[in-house]
C-alpha cells in the first residue's frame, strides 16, 4: 500500500467514529496500545524525540532496502499517534519517506482533538523519521 | 431546621451569572472549569471597565493635562488605593504596578540582590516554590556568588519547618517562599516563616499568587518585607500584578528599569529618580489592566474572603472524598491546611491522557508539573492532574469529574 492509500485508510477509520472527540482520543490510545514492544535496550534518551512533551523513543531499521519503525511513548495518546505514523511510513523507501506528503491530519481533524502542544510534538515525530530514512538512505547506497 | 453557618453562604447560581465564559459548551458538553489556579475567569466588571476604558478614556496617565489623561490617571491610581486596601499596606506607595508574580519577583531579585547579597550569603526557598520563585533567585545568586537552600517539603506535602529553622544563619540574607503552593494547595505557616527569617536579619518575599483569590491578608500583621501578587489569578486581567514592599526597603532599592515615568532629571551626565512607586513602574504601564484589576479587588472584596474561603473548602472537602473513591488514585498533596488545589494521579495513565479525556467531556484541568519540577522530583513523578477550584464552581462540577474520571477507568482498563 502506498504512503497515500494508507492515509486514506486511517481517514476513513476515523470516519467512523463521526468526530466524536472522546471516542476519537480513546480510538487512538487503542492504536498505541497495539504497538509492538518496544526494545527495552532502545528506551535510551538518544532515541528521545526532541520537542514532544510527552516521552517519545523512535528507532528505526533498514531491511532490505526498506525502512521499518518502532516507537513508545510514555503516554498512551502520544503512542497511538506515533502508530499511525509507523502504519504510513513502514515497510517503505528512504526516498518514499522523504517525498511522503501528510495529508490525514487535517482530514480525521486532528487538531481539534489533541490541541497545538501535541501538534507540535507530532511535527517533530514526522521530522525524525525524515531524519531517520535521510540518514538511512546513505547508508543503504541507493542512489536518489 | 436551619443550621448555623460562620459566614453567609453564597449564592453561586447567581454569583456564576456574573461570569460570561462559563456559560458554554465545550466539545458538546457545559464547560466545567477546574483550572483556576492556573488563571482564573473574569466577572463582567472586569471586562466591563477594560472595554469602558478603551472606548471612553484611553489615555496615558500622568503628565497629561487633558481630561481624558486626567480621568485615566485618576483611575489608575484608585486602583493603587484599592490595592494597598486589598493587601493591607500602610502606603499606597508601597504599591507598585507590575506584569504578575514573576515580574515582582524578578524586580526584587535583581534590585534588593544587587544592595544585599555578598559572595556566601543564603537565599532560602522551599521545596515547593514555582519556578518562577525559584530562577531568579537563581540568576541574581549567581551573578553575586550568593547560594540558594531549600526548605525540604514532607511526604503530605508540607514545609520541614524543623528543617527550615535549622537552614537559618547570619548568612540568610533572603527567604522567599509562596503563602500557598500551586501543585498542592498547601497553606505555608507564613507568619512563622516572617518572623524566624527575620530574628535572623533576613527579607522575606512572600509570593501570594495562589493566596490572593482565597485568604485574607495584611501585609502589616504579616509583616513581611515583600509581597506579590498576579491580577489574572484573582478574576482580574491577564498581564498585571501588584508588588508590596516596605517604603524603607523600596527607597534603598535601586531601580529595576530605566524609561520614562521612572525618572525625575534626565541628562546625559546624570539621572535622579523618581520617588517610589514611580521608580519602579517605568514606560508606560498596562494602564487598561491595572484599571480593570479594582474591578477584581470588588469583586472578591464583595464577597469577602470568609464566604469564599468557606465555600471553597466545602468544595474541596467534597472533592477529596470523591476522588479517594476512584479506583487507582493517588492524591498528591495532602496537607491540613489547603487552599481549594487537588493534584492526583491515575494508576496506569498518564495525567497528559486524563487531562486530554476530560476536556473531550468538557472539563478543563492542568496536567503536567505546574512548573514545579524540584517538588515534582520530591515526589518521584513526572507530573500531576490538578483540579482547581473557585468561588463559582459546584459540587455539581465535581460530581461530572467523577463521572469523567470513572468512564476512563472503565474504559482504559
Amino acid at each position: 500500500m502506498t504512503i497515500a492509500e494508507t492515509q486514506k485508510e486511517i481517514i476513513n477509520d476515523f470516519a467512523l467514529l463521526e468526530g466524536d472527540r472522546e471516542m476519537s482520543v480513546m480510538y487512538l490510545m487503542d492504536l498505541g496500545e497495539k504497538l509492538p514492544a518496544f526494545p527495552e535496550e532502545q528506551r535510551i534518551d538518544g532515541n528521545l524525540v526532541k520537542g514532544c512533551q510527552s516521552k517519545v523513543w523512535l528507532v528505526a531499521t533498514l531491511r532490505k532496502d526498506r525502512i521499518y519503525f518502532s516507537a513508545d511513548s510514555n503516554t498512551a495518546i502520544t503512542k497511538g499517534l506515533v502508530s499511525l505514523l509507523i502504519r504510513i511510513f513502514n515497510g517503505h523507501l528512504p526516498d518514499e519517506i522523504l517525498d511522503g506528503e501528510l495529508f490525514f491530519m487535517n482530514q480525521i481533524g486532528m487538531d481539534r482533538f489533541i490541541g497545538t502542544q501535541r501538534s507540535n510534538g507530532f511535527a517533530a515525530m514526522i521530522q525524525r523519521m525524515k531524519q531517520y530514512a535521510k540518514a538511512l538512505k546513505t547508508t543503504s547506497g541507493i542512489q536518489a | 431546621m436551619k443550621t448555623a453557618v460562620t459566614a453567609a453562604e453564597l449564592d453561586i447560581p447567581s454569583l456564576r451569572k456574573a461570569f460570561p465564559v462559563l456559560h458554554q459548551t465545550v466539545n458538546g458538553h457545559p464547560l466545567v472549569y477546574f483550572d483556576n489556579a492556573a488563571t482564573t475567569q473574569k466577572p463582567s466588571a472586569v471586562i466591563n471597565a477594560l472595554v469602558d476604558y478603551y472606548r471612553g478614556y484611553n489615555a496615558n496617565i500622568h503628565r497629561g493635562i487633558h481630561t481624558l489623561a486626567e480621568k485615566a490617571t485618576r483611575a489608575f491610581e484608585e486602583s493603587r488605593v484599592a490595592a494597598q486596601k486589598f493587601l493591607g499596606a500602610r502606603e499606597k506607595e508601597e504599591i507598585i504596578f507590575v506584569r504578575g508574580v514573576t515580574e515582582a519577583i524578578n524586580l526584587v531579585a535583581q534590585s534588593l540582590g544587587s544592595i544585599l547579597l555578598q559572595p556566601g550569603d543564603e537565599i532560602l526557598l522551599s521545596g515547593m516554590e514555582h519556578h518562577s520563585n525559584i530562577v531568579p533567585w537563581q540568576l541574581v545568586a549567581e551573578l553575586r556568588g550568593a547560594l540558594i537552600k531549600v526548605i525540604p517539603v514532607t511526604e503530605s506535602g508540607e514545609l520541614d519547618m524543623a528543617a527550615f529553622e535549622r537552614s537559618l544563619s547570619v548568612k540568610t540574607k533572603i527567604v522567599s517562599v509562596n503563602h500557598a503552593s500551586n501543585s498542592l494547595g498547601t497553606i505555608n505557616p507564613i507568619e512563622t516563616i516572617i518572623q524566624k527569617a527575620h530574628a535572623v536579619g533576613a527579607k522575606v518575599l512572600i509570593d501570594g499568587a495562589q493566596a490572593a483569590a482565597h485568604l485574607e491578608i495584611d501585609v502589616q500583621k504579616l509583616d513581611c518585607d515583600f509581597y506579590c501578587i498576579s491580577g489574572h489569578k484573582m478574576y482580574g486581567p491577564t498581564g498585571v500584578g501588584v508588588l508590596y514592599g516596605k517604603r524603607a526597603l523600596l527607597e534603598q532599592m535601586p531601580p529595576y528599569q530605566g524609561g520614562g515615568e521612572m525618572i525625575k532629571e534626565v541628562t546625559f551626565e546624570k539621572t535622579t529618580y523618581n520617588d517610589i512607586p514611580y521608580k519602579f513602574e517605568a514606560g508606560t504601564p498596562n494602564i487598561a489592566d491595572v484599571i480593570a484589576l479594582k474591578g477584581a479587588f470588588d469583586f472578591i472584596n464583595g464577597l469577602g474572603k470568609e464566604a469564599i474561603r468557606a465555600h471553597e473548602n466545602k468544595l474541596l472537602q467534597y472533592a477529596v472524598t470523591r476522588l479517594t473513591s476512584v479506583k487507582g488514585i493517588r492524591l498528591i498533596g495532602t496537607a491540613r491546611d489547603k487552599v481549594s488545589v487537588q493534584s492526583f494521579l491515575l494508576e496506569g495513565i498518564h495525567p497528559f491522557d486524563v487531562g486530554q479525556l476530560l476536556d473531550a467531556r468538557g472539563i478543563a484541568v492542568r496536567t503536567g508539573h505546574h512548573c514545579t519540577q524540584p517538588l515534582m522530583d520530591r515526589f518521584g513523578i513526572d507530573g500531576t492532574v490538578r483540579a482547581s477550584f473557585a468561588v463559582y464552581n459546584t459540587e455539581a462540577e465535581i460530581d461530572r469529574l467523577l463521572e469523567g474520571l470513572t468512564r476512563i477507568n472503565s474504559l482504559h482498563r
